[in-house]
C-alpha cells in the first residue's frame, strides 16, 4: 500500500501528511509539475496555501499538471483524500461537489473540534462506526462548506456527507455542520479538519488515525 | 519635499552627525557621492551599527558548551544532541508596525524567518512578544487586531507553527507599540552555514522577490530617530509576500542541502547595502555589484534606491562559477528568481556599478566595522520617569472581586483570541499547545533527534520600568521557570532590547542597568546569550516606552511525554507552592489597577532562584508532579485560577490572607504552583533541601476555594473561565 502526497509550491502540511501516511503504509511526495503518480494506491492532497492562494483557495492548483493526473486517477476509481486546502482544490477541480467559503468569523481559526462519523461505509471511514466521535483540529480561513439545498439533500440521501461537526462545534458556519464529504462514487473525500495532526498520542487526540487506517485497509493488497 | 529637507545638509537629513560625516570623508579621502552617502547613512545607523549599544552588549556572557553559533551571525545556535543544532533569534519590527500594523507585523515575521534559514536551519516555530497601549484606546485595539492578523497571515501561509508568545497592554506603548518576533529553526549541525563571502571570483547571486522602492530609508530613519510630527520621515512600509518567502525558504534549504552555496545572507534592514558589505566584511574580501542587473519592480529607480531598498523576500548568496547553472536550475524548479548581480573581489571594497560605470566605491571595513561607537551617559532619574497608571479598580475590592478583575484585565486575560488565529501544529513537532503549558514544547523526533525543545519568551516592561536591573533579572528567571515547568534546562538565550532614546541620560541608565541584570541572570543560570537585537528610540513626544528587554529562552528536555501542563489534572492530587517566593504588591498587576505609582522591586537572591528552578525541573523530569505553573502576573490567586481553568477542575486551598494581601495578589520571582499524587509531592518535599515547598491543599470539585481561618473565598471555575476568556473579545468590541 503506497500513499502519494501532493506537494504544490505553498503546501504547508504535506510533510505532516506524509508522516501520518507512513504510520499506515508507504508514502512519498508527488511534485506538482509532474504528471506521474508513481503508481501510488491512494492520493492525499494536503493542507497549505497552494501557489499562495491569493486568488481563491485552490483556484490555481486545480490547473497544475499533477492535478490532471489526479483527476484521471479519481475517474478510474482511485481513492483521493483532500485535507483543508486539498478539499478546496478538489472542489475547485470539480472532483467534489460544493464550495468552501470564508469562515463566518472571517478569520483564520485554529481549534480542536469533534466530528461525528455519519457514514462508515466509505474507504475513508470503514475503520469507524457510525456516530463515532473523532477529535481532530481545524485550522483555516476558508472552510465554510456550501452546496445548494437540493444538492445537499441528494448528497445526504446518498451518504456523501461523511463527517459532521458535533453539535455546537461548527467552527466556520458550514451548512448543515458539514465537515467532510465524498463524491457520488465514494472514492474522493474532502474534509476541513486535519487528520494528519491527530495520529500521535504524544501530540494530542488521535481521532485522525481512523481515516488513514481506513484508507490503508481499503486498498487491495497486490498479489 | 519638506522645507526641512531643503535647508538641512543632506547627511543630517539622513541621520548622520557632522562628526560622522567628517569621518566618512576621511575614510573615503573625498566627499561621498549620492550612492555612498545613502549606503553610509544606513550602515552607520543605530539599527545596523548598534553604535549606542555595542559596547554594552560585549559585557554579556556568550560562551557555553552548547553554543554552536554565537552573536554576530544572522541567528545564534546551540547543540541539542544527535548531530542537531537549533538556531534562533528575536527581532523587532516596532516602527513599521506603528505606521501599518498588518504589514509591519507580517514582515517582522518574514524577516526573522529569513534570519534563521540564512544559517541553514529549517524554521520550525515562531513566538511573538507584543506591546500596545491600553485597550480602552481605539487605536490600541486597531493595532492589536491588525498586528495579530498580520502575524497570522504570514506565519500560517509560510507553514511555520506559531507556538507561543505574550501580549501586554500599558499606556506608555500607546504611541509606540512593540512587535517582536522570535523564530527557531533546526538543522544538522554540520549543515549550518555562515554568511562570510569567500572565494575571489565567485558569483554573487540575488534570490527572490523583485526590488522596489518599499522601505527605502527604513532602517536609519525609522529605527534611529523618534517618530515625531515630521510626516516626511515616514517612508513607505515594506509589503510581505509569504508565498514568495515559502518558495525562497524551500529553495535555499535545498541549495544548502546540495552543498551548492559558499555562503548565504538575508536582505533585511538596508537591503543590498548591508547584506553585501557584511558578507564581504566577514569574509575579508570585497564585492562588486551591478545594480543594473537587479530585477526591479518599478521603473526609474536610482542606483542608491536599489542599494538601500528593503523589499522583502530576498536573499544574497555566493556561488562558485561552475556551480551557477546547478543553482539556477534548483531556483527554477522552485520558481524562485535568481540573478547573478556581482562577484567577490580581493579589493576589500564594496563597489557599485550602474550602466557600466562605477557609481560607488567604499572600503568594506569603514562601512561595517568603523562606525563610531558611543559611550552612554547614564543618569538615574530623581523623579519618576512615568506617571502612575490610571486606576481601573474601585478603592477596596473584596478578594473575589479582585481575582475576577485581574482575570479580566487585559494583561492577565486569556490571549486565546489572538493565538486561535495562528497555526500551532504545522510541522508536527508541537507537543504542548499554547495555554496548555508554560513553555512551548517541540519534539525533535521528526528531525532525527531525541527529546524536545522548550521555548519561552517574556518580559514585564512595567516591572523593568520599576527597576531596570531587577525587572530584567526577573524576565530571565521567568523564562527559566517556564522551561523548568516542562522539565527543560536552558541552553541559550536571545533578546530584543526595546528602549527609548539612548542619548537621553535616564534612558541610557535604564539600558545599562537592564543589560547588567541580563548578564548577571544569565551568568547565575549558566546560560549564554547567542544573539539579539536592539530597538532604540522607541519614544515620541509623549515620552518613552517602558524599557522592554524581551527575553527568549531555548532549552531541551529528555522526555516530552512528561512535560507538565498548567492544568490541575485529577481530583485528590495535592497542590503545593514551590520556590523562594516572596510576593509584594509593588509593581504588581493589582497595584497597577489601583493606580499605584511604580515602585522599586525587592532584590533577588539568584542562588536561591536557581535552586528553585532546578528543583522544579527535577520534579517534572522524575514525574513527581503532573502540573507546574509559574506564578506571575496577577500573583498566586491568578496562578491558581489558571491551573483550575486549564484543568477544568476546582481546588481547595488554605492560605493566610486578608483582603488584598500580598500572599494572593503580590508578585515577585520564584513561585511555581505544582500538583501531583500525594506521594510525589511528599518526595518533592524530601528532595527540596533548602527550597521551600508549601503544601496548599488539594484538587477537588468545580470551584476555586481559598480558605483562611474564618474567611473563605470561593469562585466557580466556570465563572473564572468566563471572566478570563471573554475579556479580550469584550474589550475589542
Amino acid at each position: 500500500m503506497k500513499f502519494g502526497v501532493v506537494r504544490f509550491p505553498g503546501s504547508c502540511d504535506e510533510v505532516d501528511a506524509l508522516r501520518a501516511c507512513r504510520r499506515f503504509g508507504d508514502a512519498e511526495l508527488l511534485w506538482h509539475a509532474d504528471r506521474d503518480l508513481r503508481q501510488v494506491d491512494a492520493v492525499v492532497v494536503p493542507g497549505g496555501f497552494s501557489y499562495g492562494d491569493y486568488l481563491r483557495p485552490g483556484a490555481i492548483a486545480r490547473f497544475s499538471p499533477l492535478m490532471e493526473a489526479v483527476a484521471e486517477f479519481a475517474r478510474d476509481g482511485g481513492p483521493v483524500l483532500g485535507i483543508c486546502n486539498g478539499f478546496q482544490v478538489l472542489c475547485e477541480a470539480h472532483l467534489l461537489p460544493g464550495a468552501l467559503l470564508p469562515n463566518t468569523g472571517l478569520r483564520f481559526l485554529f481549534r480542536q473540534v469533534e466530528v461525528v462519523v455519519e457514514n462508515s461505509r466509505t474507504p475513508f471511514t470503514r475503520a469507524c462506526a457510525r456516530a463515532d466521535l473523532l477529535s481532530i483540529p481545524v485550522k483555516h480561513t476558508t472552510g465554510r462548506y456550501y452546496a445548494p439545498d437540493e444538492e445537499l439533500d441528494r448528497m445526504e440521501e446518498a451518504g456523501q456527507v461523511v463527517l459532521r461537526y458535533a453539535p455546537g462545534e461548527n467552527p466556520n458556519g458550514s451548512v448543515r455542520d458539514v465537515a467532510g464529504i465524498t463524491n457520488a462514487a465514494g472514492n474522493v473525500m474532502g474534509l476541513m479538519p486535519h487528520p494528519e495532526h491527530a495520529v500521535d498520542p504524544l501530540r494530542g487526540p488521535t481521532g485522525g488515525a481512523a481515516i488513514f487506517s481506513s484508507l490503508a485497509s481499503s486498498v487491495p493488497v497486490a498479489a | 519635499m519638506s522645507a526641512v529637507a531643503s535647508t538641512e545638509p543632506r547627511h543630517r537629513a539622513l541621520g548622520l552627525t557632522d562628526a560622522e560625516y567628517a569621518l566618512i570623508i576621511e575614510k573615503l579621502g573625498r566627499e561621498p557621492n549620492e550612492v555612498e552617502l545613502a549606503v553610509f547613512s544606513l550602515m552607520w545607523s543605530e539599527h545596523c551599527a548598534y553604535k549606542h549599544s555595542k559596547k554594552l552588549l560585549h559585557t554579556l556572557p556568550t560562551e557555553g558548551p552548547a553554543v554552536v553559533i554565537g552573536p554576530g551571525e544572522n541567528a545564534g545556535a546551540v547543540d541539542v544532541g544527535d548531530g542537531l543544532a537549533v538556531a534562533f533569534k528575536v527581532e523587532s519590527h516596532n516602527h513599521p508596525s506603528a505606521v501599518e500594523p498588518f504589514q509591519g507585523a507580517a514582515t517582522g515575521v518574514g524577516g526573522i524567518l529569513r534570519d534563521v534559514f540564512a544559517v541553514g536551519a529549517r524554521p520550525i516555530a515562531i513566538l511573538d512578544s507584543l506591546r500596545f497601549g491600553e485597550l480602552s484606546s481605539r487605536r490600541s485595539g486597531y493595532l492589536l487586531d491588525h498586528a495579530v492578523a498580520g502575524i497570522a497571515h504570514y506565519g500560517n501561509s509560510v507553514g511555520v507553527a506559531t507556538v507561543g508568545g505574550e501580549i501586554y497592554f500599558e499606556a506608555p506603548y500607546e504611541h509606540n507599540c512593540l512587535i517582536n518576533a522570535m523564530c527557531l529553526g533546526v538543522a544538522p549541525r554540520d549543515r549550518l552555514t555562515r554568511s562570510a563571502a569567500a572565494g575571489v571570483g565567485n558569483r554573487v547571486v540575488l534570490l527572490g522577490a523583485l526590488t522596489g522602492r518599499d522601505g527605502i530609508g527604513g532602517a536609519s530613519v525609522l529605527a534611529s530617530a523618534e517618530l515625531g510630527e515630521d510626516e516626511a520621515k515616514r517612508p513607505s512600509v515594506q509589503i510581505g509576500d509569504p508565498f514568495e518567502e515559502k518558495k525562497l525558504l524551500e529553495c535555499c534549504l535545498e541549495l544548502l542541502e546540495r552543498g551548492l552555496l559558499e555562503s548565504l545572507q538575508d536582505l533585511g534592514a538596508a537591503g543590498l547595502s548591508s547584506s553585501s558589505s557584511e558578507m564581504a566584511s566577514k569574509g575579508r574580501v570585497g564585492i562588486d555589484i551591478d545594480v543594473d542587473r537587479v530585477p526591479r519592480r518599478e521603473p526609474g529607480m536610482e542606483p542608491f534606491e536599489v542599494m538601500v531598498s528593503e523589499s522583502q523576500e530576498r536573499m544574497l548568496c555566493v556561488v562558485e562559477p561552475d556551480r551557477l547553472d546547478e543553482v539556477l536550475a534548483v531556483c527554477a524548479r522552485w520558481d524562485v528568481r535568481a540573478t547573478p548581480i556581482g562577484s567577490v573581489t580581493d579589493a576589500r571594497r564594496l563597489r557599485v556599478f550602474a550602466g557600466g560605470s562605477l557609481v560607488g566605491d567604499m572600503p568594506v571595513e569603514a562601512l561595517v566595522d568603523e562606525c563610531p561607537l558611543y559611550d552612554l551617559e547614564p543618569e538615574p532619574p530623581h523623579t519618576p520617569l512615568y506617571p502612575a497608571p490610571a486606576p481601573q479598580l474601585a478603592d477596596h475590592p473584596t478578594g473575589p472581586e479582585a481575582i475576577l478583575a485581574l482575570l479580566r484585565s487585559s494583561n492577565v486575560a486569556s490571549k486565546r483570541w489572538a493565538f486561535q488565529q495562528y497555526d500551532p501544529l504545522v510541522g508536527s513537532r508541537t507537543v504542548r499547545r499554547p495555554e496548555a503549558a508554560d513553555a512551548a514544547v517541540l519534539a525533535l523526533d521528526c528531525d532525527g533527534g531525541t527529546g524536545a525543545l522548550a521555548v519561552s519568551i517574556d518580559c514585564n516592561g512595567r516591572r523593568v520600568a520599576c527597576d531596570p536591573y531587577t525587572g530584567t533579572v526577573e524576565a530571565v528567571l521567568e523564562c527559566a521557570r517556564n522551561l523548568a515547568c516542562v522539565g527543560a534546562e536552558p541552553l541559550g538565550l536571545t533578546n530584543c532590547l526595546n528602549f527609548g532614546n539612548p542619548e537621553k541620560p535616564h534612558i541610557a541608565w535604564q539600558l545599562i542597568e537592564s543589560v547588567r541584570g541580563l548578564g548577571d541572570a544569565c551568568r547565575a543560570l549558566g546560560v549564554p546569550v547567542v544573539g539579539g537585537n536592539v530597538s532604540l528610540y522607541n519614544e515620541g513626544t509623549e515620552g518613552p516606552i517602558y524599557p522592554t528587554p524581551v527575553v527568549g529562552l531555548v532549552g531541551w528536555l529528555p522526555e516530552p511525554e512528561r512535560a507538565a501542563g498548567i492544568g490541575f489534572a485529577r481530583e485528590g492530587h495535592v497542590v503545593a507552592l514551590v520556590g523562594p517566593y516572596a510576593p509584594r504588591l509593588a509593581g504588581s498587576q493589582l497595584a497597577k489597577m489601583l493606580g499605584e505609582p511604580l515602585e522599586p522591586l525587592a532584590p533577588v537572591d539568584l542562588d536561591a532562584q536557581r535552586a528553585g528552578i532546578e528543583l522544579v525541573r527535577r520534579a517534572v523530569r522524575e514525574g513527581l508532579v503532573v502540573s507546574a505553573h509559574d506564578v506571575s502576573d496577577g500573583g498566586l490567586a491568578c496562578a491558581l485560577a489558571e491551573c483550575c481553568m486549564a484543568g477544568e477542575i476546582g481546588a481547595h486551598l488554605e492560605l493566610s490572607w486578608n483582603g488584598l494581601a500580598p500572599t494572593l495578589f503580590g508578585e515577585g520571582p520564584g513561585g511555581v504552583v505544582v500538583s501531583g499524587p500525594a506521594e510525589g509531592i511528599a518526595k518533592l518535599g524530601e528532595i527540596a533541601a533548602e527550597v521551600p515547598v508549601l503544601r496548599l491543599g488539594d484538587v477537588r470539585g468545580d470551584a476555586l476555594v481559598i480558605a483562611a481561618g474564618a474567611a473563605t473565598l470561593s469562585l466557580s471555575v466556570q465563572d473564572l473561565k468566563t471572566a478570563h476568556e471573554q475579556a479580550i473579545p469584550d474589550l475589542l468590541t
